[in-house]
């Protein structure tokens, strides 16, 4: 979005919204309706209870195993830009009082592509669910898995698809919320078999992303092609959930699935 | 510029074996003896420069050229192994929910002598066998009949083995509105659920997600010049320069052979292919992939069905390279 000082346009509607509003909004816009993308820190905060949140795993940095062309610059520039190693930020948190592992993506961050970094750091998360007894939330944002680290990030797939298996086999609740965009290499892993899928409306979420598919030579598509409305219609996720009422139904699912982690002297 | 197609690359090589099976045919007809010998002697001469041919093409591979290789059409594809390596196979279809996909291909089969289940891709040879297989790009369906296929052998104990051979998962509106994504990751969640070892063999193309939904196995092996790859290096070159003709450059870089494979950890084992590749001596490859999958089943089958699980899910944890950074 074009933000100047106290105006700014919606990426959607192109309406103009004060900036005050527009925070307060959650950064939706207050015309049609859009979720503008946000920043993993914004997420936590607006998501989890206030400053519950321990970032852990952060020392994970890519380096470029395949030497390919242009990779290490392009990690640089998005370290510079957000400050991080990578698009995904983990940790403990709580949701109204109840621990939470999560793990929460930035688009910002090379469009959240699953590399090597990316990978461990969910698998970690989810494995963290299973280790302290607490159910996993994690939010999806991503173009799908990083070309640059080739068929490392393809095993990622793998890998955090086991984890996720191990979390079942502990009964371990893991909830995955498809923000917008959740696409290919992370749809088509651990995004996809976690126990609850939301999605915030309008996301973008599909397989094959718009010139890999023009590539393979897919031409007509629905109007509502690869959105989270798309995936509801289709019976591929539980529900659509604006972001003010995420939180709420969040901590409704916790309390629910994670129920029997939460009995007395069960909680962490 | 490179070659775009497998019998572009060997074009030369092809012309001579022509131009030999024709000197064959003139020489057979020869009715003047010392004519005959000339032409018999020349065509001696020919098999030998040919042969030299081979070796030298095949000597040194580039990766571009093994994708060609993963990709030819004469190479042998999963029902060839299977009617080569297997006995009392079944196909089985269905995923038992609407619909039926012909692109992955499966059922029980005897394998040196005991039951296994076989998963596969399966490639066509001609337009008619590739639009029924449609080029061997699964649909939510066929990764929902792996899944049952699993499941069988899990009930009754009998090793999985998949062969990979798919340049990717169908990417079209059908896939999309029946979950190919979660297809996918169910079909290779339920691979890290099995006790009963499983084997992966990637024979041609290992395409992406659409490999990777019947390759979690307990060992993943990879024939000589087959290819296995986080995208099609077209894709790649499409995403990365909006170039898809750029796709040598991108297999390049993408590293998608499988000598780069195995020094990352992960893949188990590199079966060398006759020279020439699995196509020309079919036989070779065949026997090579069998005794492989016999020596690895052998090894899998000292383990308890707890420390098959344990095993498959370890090897698969330790995957990924990154640093360390200290604060």
């Amino acid at each position: 979005m074009k933000q100047s000082e106290a105006f700014l346009q919606c990426q959607s509607c192109k309406k103009i919204l004060f900036s005050i509003d527009f925070d307060q909004n959650l950064r939706v816009c207050t015309y049609c309706g859009h979720h503008h993308r946000i920043s993993a820190e914004t997420r936590i905060k607006w998501t989890f209870d206030e400053d519950s949140f321990e970032e852990l795993d952060t020392d994970l940095r890519s380096g470029n195993p395949l030497e390919f062309p242009d990779y290490i610059d392009k990690l640089r520039l998005a370290e510079e830009k957000t400050q991080k190693f990578d698009s995904m930020t983990v940790g403990r948190a709580k949701l109204a009082e109840m621990p939470v592992s999560i793990a929460v993506a930035d688009f910002s961050f090379m469009g959240g592509s699953m590399g090597s970094v990316n990978g461990e750091k969910v698998t970690r998360a989810l494995e963290r669910g299973v280790k302290e007894k607490c159910p996993v939330i994690i939010f999806c944002a991503s173009g799908g898995a990083r070309m640059q680290e080739g068929l490392l990030s393809l095993m990622q797939m793998a890998k955090t698809t086991a984890a996720v298996q191990q979390c079942r086999e502990a009964g371990i609740p893991y909830i995955a919320v498809f923000t917008d965009p959740t696409m290919a290499g992370v749809l088509a892993s651990y995004a996809s078999v976690a126990d609850v899928i939301i999605a915030e409306p309008k996301a973008l979420v599909g397989f094959a992303g718009a010139r890999v598919s023009k590539q393979a030579g897919v031409s007509k598509v629905p109007d509502d092609f690869q959105t989270a409305e798309f995936c509801l219609k289709h019976g591929m996720i539980d529900t659509i959930v604006p972001r003010k009422e995420m939180r709420s139904v969040l901590i409704s699912l916790v309390k629910t699935l994670g129920g029997h982690l939460f009995v007395e002297g069960g909680a962490k | 510029m490179s070659a775009k197609t497998h019998n572009e690359w060997e074009s030369e090589l092809i012309e001579l074996e022509k131009f030999i099976v024709n000197a064959k045919e003139r020489a057979r007809k020869e009715q003047v003896a010392s004519d005959k010998a000339l032409l018999e002697d020349q065509i001696v001469k020919l098999e030998v420069g040919r042969d030299k041919f081979l070796k030298a093409l095949y000597s040194n591979v580039g990766d571009w050229e093994k994708v060609l290789i993963a990709r030819a059409e004469k190479r042998p594809y999963t029902l060839d192994y299977v009617t080569a390596l297997f006995q009392d196979f079944v196909e089985l279809q269905g995923d038992r929910n609407g619909f039926a996909d012909n692109a992955i291909i499966g059922g029980p089969a005897t394998f040196d002598g005991r039951p296994v289940m076989i998963v596969g891709h399966q490639k066509g040879r001609n337009i008619h066998e590739r639009q029924f297989r449609n080029f061997a790009m699964a649909k939510p369906e066929g990764y929902r009949k792996a899944i049952r296929l699993f499941e069988m052998a899990e009930r009754y104990q009998m090793p999985v083995i998949s062969l990979v051979d798919t340049p990717a998962a169908d990417p079209g509106v059908e896939s999309e509105s029946r979950g190919i994504s979660e297809a996918i990751a169910a079909s290779t969640m339920k691979m890290f659920e099995l006790s009963v070892p499983s084997i992966a063999v990637i024979i041609g193309e290992g395409g992406s997600g659409g490999a990777i939904g019947i390759a979690a196995a307990s060992r993943v092996l990879m024939l000589q010049y087959s290819v296995y790859s986080v995208i099609p290096p077209e894709g790649c070159a499409a995403i990365l320069w909006r170039m898809p003709e750029r796709g040598a450059e991108a297999a390049r870089a993408l590293k998608l052979t499988a000598e780069s494979a195995q020094s990352f950890g992960l893949i188990d084992e590199i079966l060398p292919e006759p020279i020439g590749g699995a196509h020309r001596t079919p036989i070779e490859a065949f026997a090579t992939v069998k005794d492989a999958i016999v020596k690895h089943l052998a090894e899998l089958d000292k383990m308890s069905p707890a420390e098959v699980r344990a095993d498959r899910f370890a090897k698969f944890r330790k995957m990924g390279e990154f640093e360390t950074v200290l604060f």
